[in-house]
């Protein structure tokens, strides 16, 4: 088993024992969702409006995973564990970021059937909508990785992850809102400036990659 | 035995007893938090094989220098070199060769006790089938195997403490340095693991406690830390 397997089935192994983060991230949307729909008093979203409650959901219940990401890691001394190992400790970063993905999957797996069911008169755009999700996704893991690490060292550690996280997030948010305006419309996706979008996403999750694969070793010194 | 109990020096830097390069060989050696100073100027030379015990009351940087020789901590001021590694700049050629026995234990509470040593082993790059031998083998040394399933929050904290001697010692490290190795253990628990921790082979060994007739036993320099 390579380090980074056995971080991430780490990872995995605790959320499915504890519950701690998936099922607040979860609740979080839905509640989320019966309150714009209380809130806005519509029963029906499209366009600009569906995207621009869908994408600020996910992101804000992301953050619940993302304070807790090195938690245990803080708490239980998996830092020193890693730094004790003869192992890059980008494995951990890339460990980490692949643990946020696959939760935020899990959470738009439940909370963006709901979203349909609650707003949704056609759900045709979702399909291409999923790849906008996974690419924001990538770029959320990546952002949030590194900023949750940076957080974690300090003590006002769950003030400072929203703090530095979100204006950081602002290109993602406006791409995958863009992206999902056209894919949501009321008579079926619209693919104009799809690519754009696309591309506006991939350049985002390259350039947090790079950052964190750049930057992960030095946040972990003393 | 040398006993410096006045100062901050085990055997002096550069003395050497043979010809051997020292395993630990520290001038000067500094840390500073803030204003305060957490380790104030310590100099000693340990040659391989060799035991170490520190000893001296609270906050007198004891568990500070273990950080240091485990390449956790940057020293503030002076020169350290452990296994042939000059410390902060070659830490990277350290990792892996040290077993580091802190105050907590370096476990993830809702993991098993063969997770979190399965983990060690996996992050130490150890052959899954070798470390799974290995953990075994430490497990039974600890009478712990029965408890292996166990998660590490069920566990007692000499249980724990047991647990986290196996993980320190699961990848045979050159150099074993140890916080109050036998804290939470009951005397049957220290009886145990008195051997895996003891001297014997090429181990180099460092020892705090505040019990200095346990950190002295065995032990080939005394490091007194005021």
């Amino acid at each position: 088993m390579t380090p980074f397997t056995a971080i991430l089935r780490k990872d995995l192994r605790v959320e499915l024992r504890t519950l701690r983060s998936l099922p607040a991230m979860a609740l979080f949307a839905v509640t989320a969702f019966v309150i714009f729909r209380f809130g806005l008093d519509r029963t029906s979203l499209d366009g600009e409006l569906a995207a621009g409650v869908l994408v600020p959901t996910l992101l804000f219940a992301a953050l619940l995973a993302i304070n807790r990401l090195f938690v245990a890691e803080r708490e239980e001394g998996g830092f020193e564990l890693i730094r004790l190992a003869p192992i890059d400790r980008t494995v951990l970063f890339a460990a980490k970021a692949s643990a946020l993905v696959i939760y935020l999957v899990v959470l738009e797996l439940i909370a963006v059937p709901i979203f349909a069911l609650f707003f949704l008169d056609t759900a045709s755009g979702l399909v291409p909508f999923a790849l906008v999700l996974v690419l924001a996704d990538i770029g959320l893991a990546a952002t949030g990785t590194v900023i949750s690490t940076i957080a974690t060292m300090s003590s006002a550690r769950d003030l400072l992850a929203p703090l530095i996280l979100l204006p950081l997030l602002v290109p993602l948010v406006i791409a995958a809102a863009g992206a999902g305006e056209h894919l949501l419309s009321a008579g079926g996706p619209d693919y104009g400036g799809f690519g754009k979008w696309l591309g506006l996403l991939g350049l985002y999750d390259l350039v947090f990659l790079l950052v964190g694969y750049a930057t992960f070793d030095f946040l972990l010194e003393d | 035995m040398t006993l410096q109990s006045a100062a901050v020096e085990g055997r002096p830097a550069g003395a050497r007893s043979t010809e051997t390069a020292p395993a630990i060989e520290a001038r000067g050696l500094r840390r500073d938090f803030g204003d305060r100073t957490g380790l104030g100027g310590v100099s000693f030379s340990l040659l391989p094989g060799e035991g170490m015990a520190v000893i001296g009351p609270n906050g007198s940087g004891k568990s500070t220098l273990l950080r240091i020789l485990a390449g956790l901590l940057r020293p503030s001021g002076g020169e350290v070199r452990v296994l042939g590694c000059a410390l902060p700049k070659e830490t990277y050629r350290l990792r892996g060769r040290v077993g580091y026995l802190g105050h907590d234990p370096l476990l993830y509470r809702d993991l098993t006790a063969r997770e979190n040593l399965a983990l060690a082993g996996a992050l130490h790059r150890m052959d899954p089938a070798d470390a799974a031998a290995r953990i075994d083998s430490l497990l039974e040394s600890v009478r712990m195997a029965n408890r292996a399933g166990d998660r590490i929050a069920e566990l007692s904290a000499g249980m724990r403490q047991r647990i986290d001697i196996c993980r320190a010692l699961l990848h045979d490290p050159d150099l074993l340095l140890m916080d109050e190795p036998d804290a939470h253990l009951d005397p049957e628990a220290r009886q145990l693991v008195a051997p895996l921790i003891a001297a014997g082979g090429d181990r180099t060994r460092v020892l705090v406690s505040h019990d200095r007739e346990v950190a002295t036993a065995g032990a080939d320099i005394v490091l007194e830390l005021r």
